[in-house]
């Protein structure tokens, strides 16, 4: 049995069902609002989801099951009295020791929990950081939505935001740096500086058998690193197109990566309407179709940022992306073949598996 | 003082009252007034800025009024989301 949690623009579904056939709808919540994403603590089993309701501004919530009554977290606010809002909660990932959760966010900001997520505290370092009147937004705003621990190191955390790159850092967050070498913004003009840090990942994942190994999906082009993010190689080549926004990769294999192509940036639909997943398991040098049993003809889908995940590794690996049409896809076998998972939902925002 | 009226998820994070008999000069200064005396909803209607949330509609006396209008001790403000939506 798999749960998925599944953000949509009008609430949490969640989902259960066995791999390979449709899933059954156990639990809604937050009923009519969006929901950008929701995930289950896998030390705690805690639930979190951020929900960002159009009249009373964005919070996160916690609950031990999705048709619990949910906790309002404290602390998930910019600071009193500035010049800015929190817009929005893009993501939230446990940490890599035992209570740590991370929260990032729009106007590119990150929240750390050390109570399992019922209260946060913003990351200052990063809030002030001196480059912060030059960050630019991409177009879904100034959002902070990859958070990537380093496996069994609490101290390394790399981040990427949409439109300011990636960040890393080595102690707890002290002090951050760009990772952003080999990055080519296409969408800039061929003089602009090559230190810009007006870059907009769209999404980042690590291997975590080769930690020093990460994927990024940019807006035009997908890039591996195999040095912690410090520089990157172009690995779109063999792609449809190199544009999109999900990205995920088999733990067992490091030289695996999944990405939903779209045809794109101004045409954000699967290429040809046809809904493939690529793979790649040699590190980005070829990319495979995965299509069975996905839409084939006149299937126009888009599927966003946080609405691809995994469950299960190797041969046991499943694949789950949720598109704004409302539909779930999965995979129980690696993504050799798929099945609808559920359909007619909400816009679909995230997906993650529970 | 002024009172200010509030509904749905605002009413239920107030402690389940509706109405909050509260001090204050301008609409601004009540709702200020209102989240010191009912910190759960600190940020619920207005934001870090101290803005009126975008979609937050708020009534003078069942004028539609902005933050800064003024209110005096016979009024009644109600607060309620906006018409808006997708």
């Amino acid at each position: 049995m798999t749960q998925l949690l599944v953000g949509t623009k009008k609430g949490l579904f969640a989902l259960e069902g066995e791999p390979g056939e449709p899933f059954e709808v156990t639990a809604r919540a937050f009923a009519g609002q969006p929901v950008e994403y929701a995930m289950r603590d896998p030390r705690t089993g805690r639930l979190l989801a951020s929900v960002t309701s159009p009249f009373y501004g964005p919070k996160i919530w916690h609950a031990d099951d999705p048709a619990d009554e949910w906790q309002q977290a404290a602390g998930v606010e910019l600071p009193q009295g500035g010049d800015a809002a929190l817009e929005r909660i893009w993501v939230i990932v446990a940490g890599e020791d035992e209570t740590t959760l991370y929260a990032g966010g729009d106007p590119g900001v990150l929240f750390e929990s050390r109570d399992g997520g019922a209260s946060w505290e913003l990351d200052r370092t990063l809030w002030e950081h001196p480059t912060r009147p030059t960050w630019q937004p991409g177009g879904g705003g100034l959002c902070l939505h990859s958070i990537v621990p380093w496996p069994g190191d609490p101290n390394r955390l790399a981040l990427a935001l949409s439109a300011v790159g990636v960040w890393l850092t080595d102690d707890g967050g002290r002090t951050w740096r760009h990772g952003n070498n080999g990055i080519v913004p296409r969408y800039l003009p061929d003089d602009a500086p090559a230190e810009t840090i007006n870059l907009c990942v769209h999404n980042m994942q690590r291997a975590p058998k080769r930690p020093e190994r990460l994927f990024i999906q940019f807006h035009g082009g997908v890039y591996r690193s195999d040095d912690a993010g410090e520089t990157w190689t172009d690995i779109g080549d063999g792609l449809p197109s190199d544009f999109g926004f999900p990205l995920t990769l088999d733990p067992a294999d490091p030289d695996s990566a999944f990405v939903i192509p779209l045809s794109s940036d101004e045409d954000r639909v699967t290429p040809g309407g046809r809904v493939r997943v690529y793979e790649t398991r040699d590190a980005g040098a070829s990319w495979t179709p995965r299509g069975e049993g996905l839409p084939a003809e006149h299937a126009y889908l888009t599927v966003l940022r946080q609405a691809f995940d995994r469950a299960g590794e190797g041969a046991g690996l499943e694949l789950y992306f949720g598109a704004t049409s409302g539909d779930v896809f999965g995979s129980a076998d690696a993504g050799a073949s798929w099945f609808t998972a559920a359909s007619r939902l909400p816009p679909v925002y995230s997906v993650r598996t529970a | 003082m002024a009172v200010v009226t509030l509904r749905g998820p605002l009413k239920q994070l107030a402690g389940g009252r509706s109405e909050h008999a509260l001090p204050g000069a301008t609409v601004g200064e009540l709702l200020r007034a209102l989240e010191r005396d009912r910190p759960a909803l600190s940020g619920w209607i207005l934001d870090e800025r101290g803005t009126l949330r975008r979609h937050i509609n708020v009534f003078v006396n069942g004028e539609s009024s902005k933050q800064d209008a003024p209110v005096g001790p016979d009024d009644r403000i109600d607060v309620l989301p906006a018409i808006s939506g997708g």
